[in-house]
């Protein structure tokens, strides 16, 4: 299981220094404060363990917000009912989202293609439906369900570890609380974990077979590949990522409301993965995390911020610049965030890896003039195998 | 009885709108053979339709009246749409029909945007997988989403119904019975037959022209009708522009009943899909069919002796509907086995 190519572990190596040294890097960015680092670092995790299904199999869910409501849910839950520590509340995330995809995976995955996604998409509209009105016990309906003070939280009462501090209680690691800084190393590290794990699948011979799946379903069929429970378990991986992320959620805000498990949330993780580039393994983390940039970078700019960049322009001219731009930056960021998408399916359908693959090998190309063997095709989508 | 014949009438118009949206969605995946996620957002473009037309038409002169006093002694303000002032009382006509009069501004303008649409990204992707078409789709609705919201904001705009259609109607009194046992609101009435004769006129066009047959014929094979010397690439488009047209007289028409906002056409769009569905993929009965069942079961579901059994099923009733249509029979009520099936 620990084997490893030295290809592979300086990857993960690269990786967990870019991951670990996000402070550092983002800190020009103008991003680099703990609470928008945590969504990176969680939102990535989402991605990852969507293109476990996505990009390997090819089935395109569209219900995976589901999963990350469940798993906040439960989180949420764990704090209330046994502990604090986040252990046991992402534990138990990951365990219900798994089960859960597991019954949502044995419906959907008996059909294909575009009815795959429309099953999806009913399961996960339904569970939303459902989280706002019957199930409003469970999960608070609209104001989202919060922990409270006087929660009985059995295993630190067991332990002893009544609430000492008067203010409300706050996700913990072993007695330690988990708040700012805390919290994105903690996220950060499960998600190097996150990144070893989907590294393992894709190099396994399991990833292998999900992606004979995807090529040619039949063709696995006839050589006597039984193909329903490697897409079982590759559909309940990704659910298990998805609640670990929703758990993570929950940790770094221990607050869990149907709204995350809306369709359109779905729909952004699509875009995550796509415009990262999908089947890749760090397209989907590269995609998440602008996405995030964009969402909490661009939405922040106003037209004073506007007037002040576009300050070298004329008069006139500035203003016609700041009224066009402001229809993309601030509350209209998502139109940015469509036409990006739009770009990025038309022209770049690999994504923003297969997008920088190709311009090296551009580059490469025109260094070492043209005794460069011709058709030497590295997909994107098989890069990094 | 009349519980049941309320509920029914209730579905009913809903089931029109379901039906028409998803008449067009079948009408481009039946001839272009592309899963359109864009449609959802069409239908939004048509209830703006008439949210602009009505904004046209009631532009305003405002006027101070040094005659007439407000109670504590400054002139009044008089505001009268232009178009009052131009036309006099006809004007006023027009400004108190803005909602179904605006159906004849959506056509042209749906038309135009559905047809841009397709000639401008959607042909690029018919040699596609689906799942590209859907998210290339998806891209295009949260842009058109996106432009919307940045002109009229994100507040929903309820558009007035016209004074004379604001009544209840008396269904009851002419099936016979007593009168006001069983009264229904004038306007879903007129939402009603608007849907059923839309859908009757595209049946026809699609039936009765030699345009409709040679769509139909290539809809069964495509090569072949191109091999005949006729251009279908062409007549798709048009097609696709006339889904278009359909959500959008569709949306403009439902602004009474539901104030638009900018993602109306989100929160149609998976029901839609659903309804799709359960009608069989590519075919046009089968989705009007659906439409209007699935608007009448939602409506009993909603019913208090049906929720008092099962606490939500109205809220998932017709997920759940679709969930056991496509495990037990993914060819829907009405479609042909072996069309998207596998």
């Amino acid at each position: 299981m620990f084997s490893f190519t030295r290809k592979q572990f300086t990857m993960l190596a690269v990786f967990a220094a870019i991951v670990l040294t996000m402070p550092i890097w983002l800190s020009p960015l103008g991003a680099a404060y703990p609470g928008l680092m945590q969504k990176f670092v969680i939102y990535a995790i989402f991605a990852i363990g969507f293109n476990i299904l996505f990009g390997l199999t090819g089935y395109l869910s569209f219900g995976h917000a589901a999963f990350l409501g469940v798993g906040s849910y439960t989180a949420v839950w764990s704090f209330k009912l046994l502990s604090m520590d986040m252990i046991p509340a992402l534990f138990f995330a990951v365990i219900f989202a798994g089960i859960f995809a597991l019954f949502i995976g044995y419906f959907s995955l008996r059909r294909s293609g575009i009815y795959f996604s429309i099953l999806t998409l009913a399961f996960a509209q339904m569970s939303y439906s459902l989280a706002y009105s019957v199930l409003t016990p469970i999960t608070n309906g609209e104001t989202g369900l919060l922990i409270a003070r006087d929660d009985p939280r059995a295993i630190d009462t067991m332990l002893g570890l009544g609430q000492t501090t008067s203010g409300m209680p706050m996700p913990s690691l072993i007695g330690v609380e988990l708040g700012g800084y805390g919290g994105f190393y903690i996220c950060a590290l499960v998600l190097i974990a996150c990144f070893f794990v989907s590294q393992k699948i894709f190099a396994s011979s399991f990833g292998m077979a999900l992606r004979g799946i995807k090529s040619n379903q039949t063709r696995m069929m006839y050589t006597g590949f039984n193909t329903k429970p490697y897409l079982l378990a590759a559909f309940v991986i990704s659910g298990m990522f998805a609640g670990l992320a929703g758990g993570l959620l929950a940790v770094t805000d221990p607050i869990a409301g149907a709204e995350r498990m809306k369709w359109t949330e779905s729909g952004n993780l699509v875009l995550m993965t796509i415009l990262g580039g999908v089947g890749t393994l760090i397209g989907p983390v590269v995609g998440a995390w602008l996405i995030k940039y964009f969402e909490n970078i661009f939405s922040a700019i106003n037209t004073n911020v506007l007037n002040s960049f576009f300050d070298f322009l004329p008069d006139g001219l500035q203003e016609v610049m700041v009224t066009i731009m402001s229809k993309f930056v601030g509350e209209g960021w998502h139109l940015t965030l469509g036409l990006m998408f739009v770009v990025i399916v038309v022209f770049l359908p690999g994504g923003l890896v297969e997008g920088t693959e190709r311009l090296m090998r551009r580059l490469r190309r025109t260094g070492k003039a043209s005794d460069d063997p011709a058709g030497r095709v590295t997909s994107g989508r098989t890069v990094n195998e | 009885m009349n519980a049941f014949l309320a509920q029914l009438l209730n579905g009913l118009d809903k089931g029109g709108a379901y039906a028409l949206i998803a008449l067009g969605l079948t009408l481009v995946f039946g001839t272009l053979g592309v899963v359109n996620f864009a449609h959802g957002a069409l239908f939004m473009l048509g209830c703006f339709c008439a949210v602009v037309f009505r904004f046209l038409l009631t532009i305003e002169t405002v006027t101070i009246d040094p005659e007439i006093l407000s109670p504590w002694g400054a002139p009044v303000e008089v505001r009268t749409p232009l178009v009052q002032n131009w036309l006099g009382d006809w004007g006023a006509f027009l400004v108190d029909y803005s909602v179904p009069i605006s159906v004849l501004f959506a056509v042209p303008v749906m038309l135009v945007i559905g047809i841009a649409m397709e000639r401008g990204l959607i042909k690029h992707f018919y040699k596609r997988s689906h799942a590209e078409q859907i998210l290339v789709t998806f891209g295009i609705a949260i842009v058109l989403q996106e432009v919307v919201k940045s002109f009229f904001g994100a507040n929903p705009m309820p558009q007035p119904i016209p004074s004379d259609l604001r009544g209840a109607a008396d269904v009851g009194a002419w099936l016979g019975m007593e009168a006001n046992q069983l009264t229904y609101p004038m306007w879903r009435l007129v939402y009603l037959l608007f849907s059923l004769g839309v859908i009757g006129a595209v049946f026809a066009f699609m039936r009765f022209t030699t345009f409709g047959m040679v769509v139909r014929a290539g809809m069964a094979d495509r090569e072949t009708v191109g091999v005949l010397g006729i251009d279908i690439d062409r007549r798709f488009t048009i097609v696709f522009g006339l889904a278009a047209v359909v959500a959008g007289v569709a949306g403009a028409m439902y602004t009474p009943l539901l104030a638009p906002n900018y993602h109306i056409g989100m929160d149609f769009l998976v029901l839609s899909f659903v309804v799709v569905v359960v009608g069989g993929m590519g075919s046009l009965p089968g989705a009007v069919v659906a439409g209007f069942l699935l608007g009448i079961l939602q409506s009993f579901a909603s019913m208090n002796e049906v929720t008092s059994i099962f606490p939500g099923i109205d809220q998932i009733i017709i997920y759940l509907v679709a969930i056991v249509i496509l495990l037990v029979r993914p060819r829907g009520l009405m479609g042909r086995s072996g069309v998207m099936e596998s």
